[in-house]
């Protein structure tokens, strides 16, 4: 949906007569043709304890069952659940989104129970900035994910707000469409609900919550919008299943005193509710949500990331001048971080030789030390021969004379010597 | 009565200053809702919405003079919205350039509001010479996306900007019977990439039907050959259904050969609006006589808010990536503030 350029009471433009039918009051069928083409989308935040009735009340309104799924009691902290839905209703295709909180409400310390829901609608507007920013854009079919309106469940109990709900509603309303509705009505008397409501609202004006009015600017709705702002906190009963009451099916709840009936408006506030949120106002949510919260989100992001307006002289910046400063800081800062990378690079590098050769020595020096002893053994063990051989030689030598001797001592007395030398020889 | 859709879940987990979740795909199957809850209320509510604000419409004329410019748009609106150069006296002198002339009116027709700006651009094609006589054409319309851009960009927006863009191009070509000219070609070529151009063939009423259609035939060649993708664009039909539509525009009426007249004659016994001649009188609306009448549905009736959705959607998103991928091609925008910028961020 592209902004529309209104004020048509121009400065420079005066209004003038038409002499006969020129046909553009079927503008606004062209429009909304190519919306209804396009198909819409709506976005629904369902904050409240597990088990209070966000999902049943879901259910009633929409006139289906969504989802089964019931959580437990014991999440270790609060977490977001979504899921989609294509709707059609005669030729107008809705693309529903519930977003249910999941654990909310049970843990033992609440303090950060608010914090992921504030995130995860943050996140919504963060990913519609990001394509808003993108330089080849496509925002004519960009399935939008913004919430578009917030059900606060808040517990029958009678007395005032949980701390816990003022906290999380404080945080949100700045950024999300707040409806609050008094979940499971029916255990609460009517004397008892006007106190009630009254409490609550008092509660909510005292702490400075902004909760969503429904708009009165359009005076053909503007009565029945007032009416309703004053009918908040609605009071809803859920339910699904049907039973007879007169001649009708109705969605009713059974007890042993009597059946709660939903649509019977004197029993609960459900048909105010699916009225002003789908019938009446529907669209001006999804407005509110583009024009007020997403701007909102959008110039503070955008502050947070440096940009500005106006210069230091309070001049007028211009769009090339803060690309250009911005790209220049940014490329800059590229560099910078590119110059590091090469410095710890180099200085790794240096390490590492530095290491490798103190290795290469120690190895080196090493290698020269057994070299070294190599040789030394080599040595000793050549001297070592040298002297064997020595040995041998001078024993050759001795063996060889005393053979000698014997051959000749042999050769002059032949059998006595030779006995004798026998004797001798042993 | 319950009705079971069935649906597969997506998780979301939310992580302390997360990257943007990414859009789920939607899913469950269509259902048609059992019970009246009113989903289709908000047609009605965004058109209440819609009659509100108001619309903008801003259409540029161009073409020699004496074409009946002028005449033509005043005949489409049924008021003043131009005022015709009474022809050039001796002392009025045709301008050396194009001028560009922006005038704005309001007319209020069923409750919608809208503010029209009709932007003449006298002097067109009128000198001896008219090289790049297209060139402040150019500029006047880059303009306008540039200053839609720059509120677009600020931190601060305003809550509509106000869209002086310009949605439709009338480029009025002679009827002289015989194909177009070079200039015509000229500037077709260079404007139909960056505004949504219709070319009309003016004073048709000079030519008879034969030679129309054989003249609108050549026409649609040419452009053809040359490259022209005049509005409605072949690449921007959305669906089947469009293109049927717009196929069945595109290559039998257009362009489309008007008469225009803010006189009213008497014809049978009714009021009508046409040119008195010798030979008899040509009425406007008279799809027999001139097809005024399919130029006024097609750009006022039916394709009005195509018309601006193209504008928007496509040519100034084309204007934009070009702007802000270093000023690819782009001349550079001069602002005061350029001699004494510092970077403040």
């Amino acid at each position: 949906q592209h902004k529309r350029s209104g004020e048509c009471q121009n400065d420079n433009c005066r209004p003038l007569s038409l002499s006969g039918h020129v046909g553009f009051d079927s503008l606004p069928d062209q429009l909304v043709n190519k919306s209804i083409n396009q198909g819409f989308c709506f976005n629904i935040l369902c904050i409240g304890e597990t088990g209070i009735g966000k999902s049943t009340l879901i259910d009633t309104l929409f006139n289906t069952s969504f989802d089964d799924r019931v959580s437990t009691h014991f999440q270790p902290n609060v977490r977001l659940r979504a899921q989609t839905y294509e709707l059609q209703e005669s030729n107008v295709r809705l693309k529903l989104t519930i977003v249910n909180t999941v654990g909310f409400g049970d843990q033992i310390n609440k303090e950060d129970s608010y914090q992921p829901i504030v995130d995860y609608i943050d996140a919504q507007f963060e990913a519609y900035l990001q394509e808003e920013l993108k330089i080849k854009r496509s925002l004519y079919n960009y399935h939008d994910t913004r919430i578009h309106v917030c059900l606060y469940f808040i517990s029958p109990t009678g007395h005032s707000l949980k701390t816990l709900d003022l906290l999380t509603m404080k945080n949100l309303d700045s950024k999300v469409n707040i409806i609050p509705v008094i979940a499971k009505a029916d255990t609460i008397s009517k004397t008892e609900l006007q106190k009630f409501k009254i409490k609550l609202m008092s509660e909510l004006v005292n702490n400075g919550v902004q909760i969503y009015q429904f708009p009165t600017d359009d005076e053909t709705i503007s009565k029945i919008n007032a009416t309703m702002n004053g009918h908040l906190p609605f009071a809803v009963v859920g339910s699904m299943e049907e039973m007879k009451v007169g001649n009708k099916m109705v969605k009713a709840r059974q007890y042993p005193w009597g059946i709660v009936q939903v649509e019977n408006e004197n029993h609960c506030d459900f048909v105010k509710l699916r009225e002003m949120l789908i019938c009446t106002n529907m669209e001006d949510l999804r407005e509110q949500t583009h024009a007020r919260h997403y701007e909102l989100y959008r110039r503070c992001k955008l502050e947070e990331m440096g940009f500005r307006d106006t210069g230091p002289e309070n001049k007028p910046v211009s769009l090339q001048e803060t690309y250009e400063a911005k790209r220049h800081e940014f490329f800059g800062e590229l560099q910078r971080k590119e110059e590091e990378m090469r410095q710890m690079f180099v200085q790794r590098v240096k390490e590492k030789e530095a290491i490798l050769k103190e290795a290469e020595r120690e190895l080196q020096a090493k290698f020269e030390h057994l070299k070294r002893l190599h040789q030394e053994e080599r040595m000793k063990l050549e001297e070592k021969r040298k002297l064997l051989e020595d040995d041998m030689i001078a024993f050759n030598k001795r063996k060889a004379a005393t053979e000698l001797l014997q051959a000749q001592a042999f050769a002059s007395t032949p059998s006595v010597s030779l006995k004798k030398d026998k004797d001798r020889k042993k | 009565m319950n009705n079971k859709i069935e649906a597969a879940m997506s998780e979301l987990v939310p992580e302390p200053r997360q990257k943007p979740a990414v859009p789920m795909k939607p899913v469950g199957i269509n259902s048609n809702l059992l019970g009246y809850i009113g989903i289709d209320t908000i047609i009605e509510q965004m058109r209440k919405k819609t009659m509100k604000t108001g619309f903008d419409f801003n259409i540029m004329v161009v073409g020699q003079s004496g074409l009946g410019k002028s005449t033509l748009v005043n005949t489409l609106f049924k008021s003043q919205v131009s005022r015709k150069s009474s022809g050039w006296n001796r002392e009025e002198k045709i301008p050396k350039t194009v001028e560009i002339k922006a005038i704005g009116h309001v007319i209020e027709e069923g409750g919608v509001k809208m503010k029209l700006t009709v932007i003449d651009t006298p002097g067109f094609g009128d000198q001896i010479n008219n090289e790049n006589c297209w060139e402040p054409i150019e500029k006047y319309i880059n303009e306008q996306y540039e200053k839609f851009l720059k509120e677009e960009v600020n931190i601060a927006r305003k809550k509509r900007i106000p869209d002086t863009r310009v949605h439709c191009c009338l480029y009025f070509i002679s009827p002289t019977g015989h194909s177009l000219r070079p200039l015509d070609l000229e500037f077709m070529k260079h404007l139909s990439k960056v505004v949504n151009i219709i070319p009309v063939i003016a004073k048709a009423d000079t030519m008879t039907l034969e030679e129309k259609t054989e003249f609108k035939q050549r026409v649609r060649k040419e452009l053809e050959v040359n490259g022209i993708e005049f509005y409605p664009q072949k690449e921007f039909d959305e669906d089947l259904e469009d293109k049927t539509e717009n196929d069945k525009i595109r290559q039998e009426s257009m362009p489309f050969a008007v008469v225009g007249s803010d006189k009213e004659y008497q014809v049978n016994g009714k009021r009508i609006l046409g040119r008195k001649t010798p030979w008899g009188v040509i009425e406007v609306e008279n799809l027999n006589h001139c097809e005024f009448a399919l130029l006024r549905d097609f750009v006022i009736r039916t394709h009005l808010q195509d018309l601006k959705e193209v504008t928007h959607n496509i040519h100034y998103e084309t204007y934009r990536a070009k702007r802000l991928n270093d000023n690819g091609g782009l001349p550079p925008v001069t602002t005061e503030t350029e001699e004494n910028h510092e970077s403040n961020l």
